[in-house]
């Protein structure tokens, strides 16, 4: 069971239109059931363990437990998301702790900028896309005999 | 018919799919089509924050040519894949993503993702091409960046949630596409001036070696099913490299990527009796031309090293992690300190390969225990995947840029647009364009980026909205709600819904085309090998699975949607057996092994094999085509 709800914390994101993680799963397989306002994962079998549930869901209602049918059990691999970082912390079978820390990004938050400040003059019917070559870091986009 | 609202959206420019090459076409496509007062839409079947092959993350990007610092030219990349590809590449394509790419990963520094970089600033390479990232966020960044150039350009509009089915036609030309939302009763008609097709490759076509819950864990995300594929093959455009899938060697289930381990700790791979296949089975190598002695050695040919002494039972084969660690403790061991910060911070960065792209292979070594510094871990061939964007070359037939083409191929391989397939109106990229591998996730991102750029034009120059009746698009409504129609009115037949004598659900649809794939097409069970029987065997099996086809059922949006996906499959599958059957040669030997035609035969195969479907007569054509060298 891949990724799997916690009934004690999962309040089937109250008041919301759609479940954080109905919207994020890439496979559609994160419901709702709407009498116990408790979301699950429908097919176990066609989860890739992305994890993007799990790092979306505002109560942390959702873990991974590793693929049964070939994970032995007891380890358990958990992050905590913030805006810019990702915590990992892995707990082993046998009880070993790591943890490690990643930067995930270095812009804020919904402030990329698509031309990256690249001017161009921008001409639909040359071989430039619209960031070059100033993108490139050269003077012109590589042609052939010229 | 099930009550679906028909909702009819028109637009100019169509993006079908949410990955890297559609994000790079809306970013795209948002300057060129403010520039020309068109519109733009892209429908994604999930979230656009994580859609796609790049949904969990990735720790590398793995073109990046480095051209501004002259370290590599575009030639070097071309001569690269083409030799990784047994010769069989279109240089044009390959060339126009290398001399663009870097321009893109510039981009996505700028958009925030973190690169790796050096004391003197400059990137950390993992290999001559791979640059090394802190990708958890990779795809949000990148989705990010492609709403604001939508949003902010004011050109464009976002569907999510809506699964594309096939392409809407106007005779010849490509006029838009038909899908359903997985969340409301509602069918969509998209009618468009031009269509991108990029909705991936294609994962589950075989049958995985994980049969219970870890079929998910696919190498290539299990959301891949083929809609590319199926979607330009059912518009009648030409497709190339239908034979080319592509087979990883990662870790073994659950296919943690092995790059770290080869390239940055150095480690070797041996067998149980201890042999290294790399060194032992080198001979072989002079059996498969001029590509058994290029370094680096081809992809498939590594793999068949090490597949064959698996079948003479010297598996399994081991990364040699111990071996690797105790190597570097050597290098340091009159000084302690540095040995361990040096450990450490290896440590983390092998780690960091899994947590951001492969979380499923930290769980298994958290499962078993595993220290790398005390056991090696084993590593396999996974199962066939369909990716034109990596070591496969699997898509449609599209057209290359003008100015990269010489006397010899401009007949050939250009049509006026780059990236537009033989389907007026119908542009490709990523997974969705063939014969140009190696573009992985920075070039699929760009290729989106040509292509859009092309399709703008082709607006500008073709401005008018495709006609389509009002009888085909019920027509098409009809087929599509098809199998929730079957399934109300059959399901009181039975007392179990999941068992009935007039349909078949989508599971056990899919174990049926695995299976097929698997023991006739070349899967695990076969060891990758196949004849001409047992092809003929896999078409005949088809041919009913086919026409089975028109019996699937749902009983919700999410499983029309799975429908809709085995679907695709199937096509791809078909496409693929009738390759593999066409081209009588064994040239990918660790891909797939024909053991009736089991040598490699450049005097007559070193040819783009080819086909089509026509959707008037219902035929498919094989075609031939010339391979030409452009960087000679």
């Amino acid at each position: 069971m891949p990724s799997y709800v916690n009934p004690e914390k999962c309040d089937g994101c109250k008041a919301l239109d759609k479940t954080a993680c109905q919207h994020i799963c890439p496979n559609d397989l994160m419901v709702l059931d709407k009498e116990s306002m408790k979301a699950h994962n429908r097919d176990v079998s066609m989860c890739w363990e992305c994890y993007n549930c799990v790092k979306i869901c505002p109560t942390q209602a959702i873990e991974v437990r590793g693929y049964a049918d070939f994970v032995p059990m007891g380890a358990t691999v958990t992050p905590l998301r913030s805006t810019d970082s990702i915590m990992w912390t892995v707990q082993f079978r046998n009880g070993d702790l790591k943890r490690f820390k990643f930067p995930i990004r270095t812009t804020p938050e919904g402030e990329a900028v698509p031309n990256g400040g690249y001017e161009s003059a921008g001409d639909l019917n040359s071989q430039d896309l619209f960031t070059e070559p100033a993108s490139l870091g050269l003077s012109e986009v590589f042609t052939l005999n010229k | 018919m099930a009550n679906f609202e028909t909702v009819v959206v028109e637009t100019d420019l169509l993006i079908l799919g949410g990955g890297m090459a559609a994000c790079g076409a809306a970013v795209e496509a948002a300057h060129w089509a403010k520039q020309n007062g068109q519109k733009v839409t892209l429908v994604d079947k999930a979230a656009m924050d994580r859609s796609g092959a790049v949904a969990m993350g990735l720790s590398a990007i793995n073109q990046y040519v480095g051209l501004k610092d002259g370290k590599n030219t575009v030639k070097d990349y071309v001569d690269y894949v083409r030799n990784d590809l047994m010769g069989i590449t279109r240089e044009d394509l390959v060339a126009n993503i290398a001399r663009h790419v870097d321009s893109t990963v510039h981009l996505y520094e700028k958009w925030g993702l973190p690169i790796w970089k050096d004391e003197e600033g400059n990137y950390v390479h993992e290999g001559r091409w791979q640059l090394m990232i802190n990708g958890e966020s990779y795809k949000v960044i990148v989705a990010e960046a492609a709403k604001n150039a939508l949003r902010e350009s004011g050109v464009g509009e976002i569907y999510e949630r809506v699964f594309i089915v096939g392409p809407l036609m106007d005779g010849e030309r490509c006029a838009g596409a038909v899908g359903f939302s997985v969340r409301e009763n509602k069918f969509y008609v998209f009618k468009a001036k031009a269509t991108m097709a990029t909705m991936g490759g294609a994962v589950h076509v075989f049958k995985p070696r994980s049969a219970g819950e870890g079929m998910g864990r696919a190498w290539y995300p299990p959301w891949n099913s083929g809609s590319s594929a199926y979607f330009t093959m059912k518009a009648g455009a030409e497709m190339t490299c239908q034979e080319v899938r592509f087979i990883p060697v990662r870790f073994k289930d659950a296919y943690g990527p092995v790059g770290a381990w080869f390239l940055l700790f150095t480690s070797r791979a041996t067998t149980a009796m201890g042999g290294e296949y790399m060194v032992e089975r080198r001979p072989e190598l002079e059996n498969w031309g001029p590509y058994g002695r290029v370094k680096p050695i081809p992809a498939n040919l590594r793999n068949y090293l090490g597949m064959l002494d698996v079948l003479e039972g010297k598996g399994p084969i081991y990364m040699r992690t111990e071996e690797a660690i105790q190597k570097i403790a050597e290098e340091f061991k009159d000084d302690e300190k540095a040995y361990k910060k040096k450990m450490k911070e290896l440590e983390s960065e092998a780690w960091e390969d899994f947590l951001d792209m492969t979380i499923s292979q930290a769980i298994l070594w958290a499962a078993s225990n595993v220290r790398p510094e005390e056991k090696s871990s084993e590593i396999a061939a996974a199962e066939p995947y369909f990716i034109g964007s990596h070591s496969g070359a699997s898509g449609a037939w599209v057209s290359g840029p003008e100015d990269l083409q010489t006397g010899d191929t401009k007949n050939e391989y250009f049509w006026g647009y780059a990236n537009m397939s033989t389907v007026p109106g119908l542009f490709c990229a990523g997974d969705a364009s063939g014969a140009s591998s190696h573009k992985f996730s920075s070039g699929s991102l760009t290729e989106g980026r040509i292509a859009a750029k092309a399709a703008v034009k082709f607006i500008v120059d073709n401005n008018s909205m495709p006609n389509v009746g009002d009888a085909e698009i019920e027509a098409l409504k009809k087929e599509i709600l098809l199998p929730m129609d079957l399934y109300e009115q059959h399901k009181g037949d039975t007392t179990d819904p999941e068992i009935n004598p007039n349909y078949i659900k989508p599971k056990m649809f899919m174990f049926r085309l695995q299976k097929i794939m698997d023991e006739y097409a070349g899967g695990v069970t076969a060891q990758f090998t196949t004849n001409q029987a047992q092809l003929e065997k896999a078409m005949e099996l088809l041919a009913f699975l086919k026409e089975d086809s028109e019996k699937l059922a749902a009983s919700n949006h999410h499983e029309l949607m799975r429908c809709w996906e085995n679907v695709h499959r199937m096509w791809q599958a078909e496409a693929h057996v009738r390759t593999m059957l066409f081209r009588e040669e064994t040239r990918w030997p660790g891909y797939y092994f024909r053991s009736d035609t089991p040598k490699i035969d450049e005097e007559k195969w070193k040819v783009f094999a080819n086909c089509k479907w026509d959707p008037k007569s219902d035929n498919w054509e094989m075609i031939s085509r010339p391979v030409r060298q452009i960087f000679a």
